[in-house]
């Protein structure tokens, strides 16, 4: 054991540091299963109270479906509870391949290959597909799992302004001498909820020999009229070289994730994607839920649908209210407040009226930028809404900020 | 302000500021404890120098500290301008 003192005291005080920069993440525990609806225990060892949730990835509302929970039992009973193995020695069943196949399908790919996690699947990537001798060209507001994916390759780091085109179409052309390109692009970005402009991005992938690379994982299953993802919805179905998504949002909400398209690539990461090889199979249970989520959302379009009313809804009492939102049409819709301050108090205030939403600030998100991000989902009823409204004009009101503007709100920033 | 100081004003305000962006890009802006460049993008930056001014910075000399201010920057194009390239 060499764990000692002023080892303990150099971590404790890099700890302390954390806290005293008011980043000290704490975790708030929960009593009842993923919902619209649930009990939380917060701060630890205070009675659970009853809130409406406002910030699950729980887009569906399928976290806690009754079919999903059978099919869950139902795969436990016939596959067991582990595999005990990667996937290439003893840790593929026959409902690994037939998920995949049904990803490929409802993606509209040519193949799909399963990771832990779309964090795995975005750091596997990279390494497996490409070298030195290649460029990987960036939007800068990509998820940390694919700037992690990104700096575990040799491939040439490049970025362009977040959805700029004309930026990209820069770099694209400052980067003809190499061999192979590709563009990285998140579907729907989860900090702002606004939509990467696919079809544009396709256009000059097609002018400069360039591969597109999308995570959709906040897109797939609701995003498009059929809720096939941000390729639906900018009508370039079928034309994106990669795609990851993960089944922990939209599709039943436990975990997993994949990269699905280009036949080739798919193959590369099976040989050679290291999350992929040294990482244990998807567990049987997740499998077999996941297949079930997949036959919910093929049968009908009812729950994107009504995710699609919520958001619209929600986004219009918001304004109503005279809050300062972000712009878009997903169901992630941020609440605009600038402050760091202001956005952990505004969320502590809306716990004790009975809504569960989460501040966000640096370096989350970008220095002066700090928010509420709200999140929609199936499972939230008007009621709902109705009720989560009144919470944040409650809050709002305490600290005067209904109808304020962005410059307004940001000149009360704290120095 | 010298050529090369503009320059790499230029390029910062260019490269990173949006074009409603008003803040203003002087010798001693933080750029990335100021939140304006975060290391992700900061290769971009090392590239421009490295290709502009026909120098190699080693990544161990392409620290988040070397590259906060334009003149901190300015002194590093300088000290690699002395070392040949390939050296």
């Amino acid at each position: 054991m060499a764990f000692i003192n002023s080892i303990r005291d150099s971590y404790q005080a890099e700890l302390e540091g954390i806290r005293g920069a008011g980043l000290f993440k704490e975790e708030r525990y929960i009593h009842s299963p993923q919902g619209a609806e649930i009990e939380v225990e917060f701060r630890v060892g205070s009675k659970p109270r009853e809130c409406i949730n406002v910030c699950a990835n729980n887009y569906l509302g399928l976290s806690s479906h009754p079919e999903v929970i059978a099919a869950a039992h139902a795969g436990l009973d016939s596959r067991g509870y582990g595999m005990s193995s990667v996937r290439f020695i003893c840790g593929t069943q026959d409902i690994h391949r037939e998920l995949e196949n049904r990803l490929t399908e409802f993606l509209g790919t040519e193949d799909t290959l399963l990771f832990p996690s779309c964090m795995d699947a975005n750091c596997g990537f990279f390494e497996a597909c490409l070298n030195e001798q290649d460029v990987m060209i960036a939007d800068r507001l990509v998820h940390a799992s694919i700037v992690d994916g990104m700096r575990l390759c040799k491939a040439m780091q490049d970025t362009f302004k977040h959805s700029d085109m004309e930026h990209l179409e820069e770099k694209l052309a400052e980067h003809m001498d190499k061999r192979r390109r590709i563009v990285l692009t998140d579907g729907v970005f989860s900090m702002d909820g606004d939509m990467a402009k696919l079809d544009q991005i396709v256009e000059l992938a097609e002018k400069y020999d360039a591969m597109v690379f999308l995570d959709d994982s906040h897109a797939t299953g609701f995003i498009g009229k059929t809720g096939r993802g941000t390729q639906e919805h900018c009508g370039v179905l079928g034309q994106i070289d990669v795609i990851t998504t993960t089944l922990g949002k939209a599709m039943g909400g436990a975990s997993g994730g994949c990269v699905s398209g280009r036949r080739e690539l798919v193959e590369m990461c099976r040989q050679r994607a290291r999350p992929y090889l040294f990482s244990n199979s998807v567990p049987p249970v997740i499998v077999a839920a996941a297949l079930k989520v997949i036959e919910l959302i093929s049968r009908t379009t009812e729950r994107r649908d009504k995710l699609e009313w919520n958001a619209k809804y929600w986004r219009g009492l918001l304004k109503d209210a005279g809050f300062d939102i972000k712009e878009g049409e997903s169901p992630i819709v941020p609440v605009m407040l600038y402050d760091a301050k202001l956005a952990q108090d505004f969320a502590r205030d809306l716990f004790t009226e009975g809504v569960y939403a989460v501040g966000f600030f640096f370096p989350v998100v970008p220095k002066g930028q700090a928010r509420i991000r709200t999140q929609l989902s199936a499972a939230h009823e008007k009621h709902h809404l109705d009720f989560a409204i009144e919470a944040f004009k409650k809050v709002g009101k305490k600290y005067g900020i209904l109808g304020l503007g962005k410059k307004e709100l940001m000149a009360r920033c704290a120095p | 302000m010298d050529d090369l100081t503009k320059m790499v004003c230029d390029y910062v305000r260019r490269e990173y500021l949006e074009e409603d962006d008003e803040r203003v890009i002087t010798e001693d802006t933080h750029l990335i404890t100021g939140g304006i460049v975060d290391s992700f993008s900061m290769v971009s930056l090392k590239r421009f120098l490295e290709k502009k001014y026909h120098i190699q910075i080693p990544d161990a000399a392409a620290t988040p500290e070397a590259f906060d201010t334009v003149r901190s920057i300015v002194a590093l194009v300088h000290r690699f301008q002395k070392v040949p390239v390939n050296a």
